[in-house]
């Protein structure tokens, strides 16, 4: 403390002319908040989690280090045994990676805004006339970046090591969206179970448990033909395997498939229903 | 500021975590342009008041209004009429104090311009400009302290709360803000603190409300409540082997009340009008060849006003255990007998109820 002035007297409020008018302030209030205050605040509040985003670079780690690593491991585990070779396996493998790595980001999501919302700040935003929703999308809008980093560098890692979509660039990028629209839908789930769960810990604990099922019962790594048939039933349903489906079709071939719509509706579908519950409950809990 | 209006209107307020009630039927009212204190120990529910009054915990029972605005029907509004700094310093730790305040503003709706100047005034109001550009991470908790009250004043709110705004506080940065603090009432503010210091109440705050255990045991103006227990206490310590029922006698000669005694050790407090008057009391004492061990003449504590309004010391688990002497039989009696006097006032207790020694 010994870098505070001489006098905060010379500084404090009363040195200002300004008055404050009780009435006026009241008149001046707004029930609620416009549809374009809230845009405004989610991207205050986005700015805000890239800022954070930038200065703690090993928050990038799970989606540097995983597609790097899970790629190549896998494409040289599986390649042979799956598919008679590496080259024949990665288009298979590379939708399959770029689901999984976009699930795992997804989990990050929901387990950072938990972290977060322990934090000081939070009761600041609380008690301060915005959105309930834009602490809670404003991380999730920032985090476009990050699925964004993992889906282009799987196809990156999957090119170097002898990938070649046949759906050509414009494919690819379809992929990417597929994936990182996905991606920020799916998140909701875990940006809930942030909100409902009583620890960062917890959060990771349950995402766990739903994520090892949904990325593994999928036709993420291996063809459905090869399952026995109630797992290729549940395979079929799974929704990670339209994401994975819809990728493969895009990157591969270059088409649009129904696939990729039914991913859109199931996204549409999870956004419709954890955007609601989980602004309920971060109004109610936090 | 004479507007009919008061800032804050609390009727009943009620507040449980499940079975236990952390507020119990407080009633408080704060008219515009004073500092009103809310004095209480630790868990005397004086947070979860001011955190229900401020929007952010909802309210169980009872009423509240903040410039006639109802707080349970119109959140949004009376977030727009109060900034809150809390105990625990509420700005975001990763970025900078300039980053902090500017996002606020942000949030708040002033343009990006109007948000950067407005951090600048706030910063060198607040004297951290030379610290503007650190990381939080890197402030101490006085420079926190006073960041998180900028922040709060970022939209020049009229209702200020404060929730023990100097406790941790170094002596010299506790008068800074305390300095501040009266800054904002000469601004046009009103300002609700919570504190568990008499002192800091005592300073700061026109009128006073004293919670324990979720109620109100009494409210009024510090010297109201200070009276309750005398303007000052004089603490003897008698030497081995004097008369104690003759320290007594001259006491209630010479000072007209009744000391409280601790027989065993030869303690004695005892209640004075002014501090004038401990001289009396030796010289009285030295007449009446009573002698003593030790002298000191000290401003009653919170822990003695505590006793004095609910019969248990300030820390109340412990002083319980050994409230025997006084046979208080438990404090609801008292706060309910303080609480139907209703504002203004404190009921005095008889002197001889205060128990002894406190330290």
């Amino acid at each position: 403390m010994n870098t505070a002035s001489p006098t905060l007297a010379a500084a404090h409020p009363a040195a200002t002319a300004y008055r404050v008018d009780p009435a006026a302030a009241v008149a001046a209030t707004r029930p609620r908040n416009t549809p374009a205050e809230t845009v405004g605040q989610t991207l205050v509040m986005a700015r805000r989690a890239l800022k954070k985003m930038r200065r703690n670079p090993e928050q990038f780690f799970d989606v540097t280090v995983q597609p790097l690593l899970f790629t190549a491991m896998f494409a040289y585990i599986f390649g042979g045994a799956i598919a008679g070779g590496v080259k024949n396996y990665l288009p298979v493998l590379i939708p399959g990676i770029v689901a999984q790595t976009v699930l795992t980001t997804c989990m990050a999501t929901g387990v950072q805004l938990r972290e977060d919302m322990e934090k000081g700040v939070f009761d600041r935003f609380k008690s301060l006339p915005m959105a309930r929703i834009a602490p809670l999308a404003g991380p999730m809008v920032a985090d476009l970046v990050r699925y964004l980093i993992a889906a282009g560098l799987t196809f990156l890692t999957g090119v170097v090591i002898g990938y070649r979509p046949h759906g050509g660039v414009l494919g690819v990028l379809g992929a990417v969206l597929l994936a990182v629209i996905t991606g920020w839908s799916l998140a909701w789930i875990f940006t809930w179970l942030g909100t409902i769960t009583k620890s960062a810990k917890s959060v990771q604990g349950m995402s766990m448990m739903i994520l090892f099922p949904l990325t593994f019962l999928s036709n993420a790594f291996v063809p459905v033909q090869t399952l026995p048939g109630w797992l290729a039933d549940f395979v079929k349903v799974n929704p990670v395997s339209h994401l994975v489906s819809g990728t493969r079709a895009l990157a591969n071939q270059g088409t649009v498939g129904a696939e990729v719509g039914w991913t859109l509706l199931a996204c549409l579908v999870v956004v419709a229903v954890f955007a609601p519950l989980s602004t309920r409950s971060y109004r109610r809990h936090l | 500021m004479t507007t009919a209006t008061a800032a804050v209107e609390a009727i009943g307020l009620r507040k449980d975590f499940g079975g236990f009630r952390a507020v119990d039927g407080v009633d408080l009212e704060v008219r515009q342009g004073e500092i009103f204190g809310v004095l209480g120990p630790n868990g005397a529910g004086k947070t979860t008041a001011l955190r229900m009054l401020a929007t952010l915990l909802p309210i169980d029972g009872g009423q509240a209004r903040v410039f006639g605005v109802d707080v349970a029907r119109e959140p949004h509004r009376i977030r727009q009429l109060i900034g809150i700094t809390g105990q625990y310093a509420s700005v975001d730790e990763d970025m900078t104090a300039t980053e902090n305040l500017w996002m606020f503003g942000r949030l708040q709706g002033l343009r990006s311009a109007d948000a950067r100047a407005t951090a600048r005034r706030l910063l060198a109001q607040f004297d951290l400009e030379a610290a503007a550009d650190r990381p939080i991470a890197q402030f101490s908790g006085g420079m926190r302290r006073r960041l998180d009250l900028a922040a709060s004043l970022i939209t020049r709110p009229p209702l200020i709360f404060l929730d023990e705004p100097t406790t941790g506080l170094d002596p010299r940065t506790r008068g800074q803000m305390w300095d501040t603090i009266r800054g904002l009432v000469t601004e046009g503010c009103t300002v609700l603190l919570t504190t568990q210091y008499l002192d800091e109440a005592d300073q700061l705050a026109g009128r006073i409300a004293v919670l324990d255990r979720g109620r109100k045991v009494a409210e009024g103006t510090p010297e109201q409540l200070k009276a309750s227990v005398g303007n000052s206490t004089l603490q003897l310590h008698l030497a081995p082997g004097a008369d104690q029922e003759q320290a007594r006698q001259v006491v209630l000669r010479v000072a007209g009340a009744e000391p409280v005694l601790t027989p065993e050790s030869g303690r004695m407090n005892v209640p004075l009008d002014t501090a004038d008057r401990a001289a009396d009391v030796l010289i009285g004492l030295r007449g009446a060849g009573v002698s003593i061990a030790s002298v000191s003449v000290a401003q009653p504590s919170l822990d003695e006003v505590f006793l004095a309004l609910t019969g248990h010391g300030a820390d109340a688990g412990e002083d319980d255990a050994r409230g025997g002497t006084h046979g208080t039989d438990g404090t609801d009696g008292t706060a309910g007998s303080n609480r139907s006097n209703g504002t203004g006032t404190f009921s005095s207790h008889p002197t001889d109820q205060i128990p002894q020694e406190i330290q």
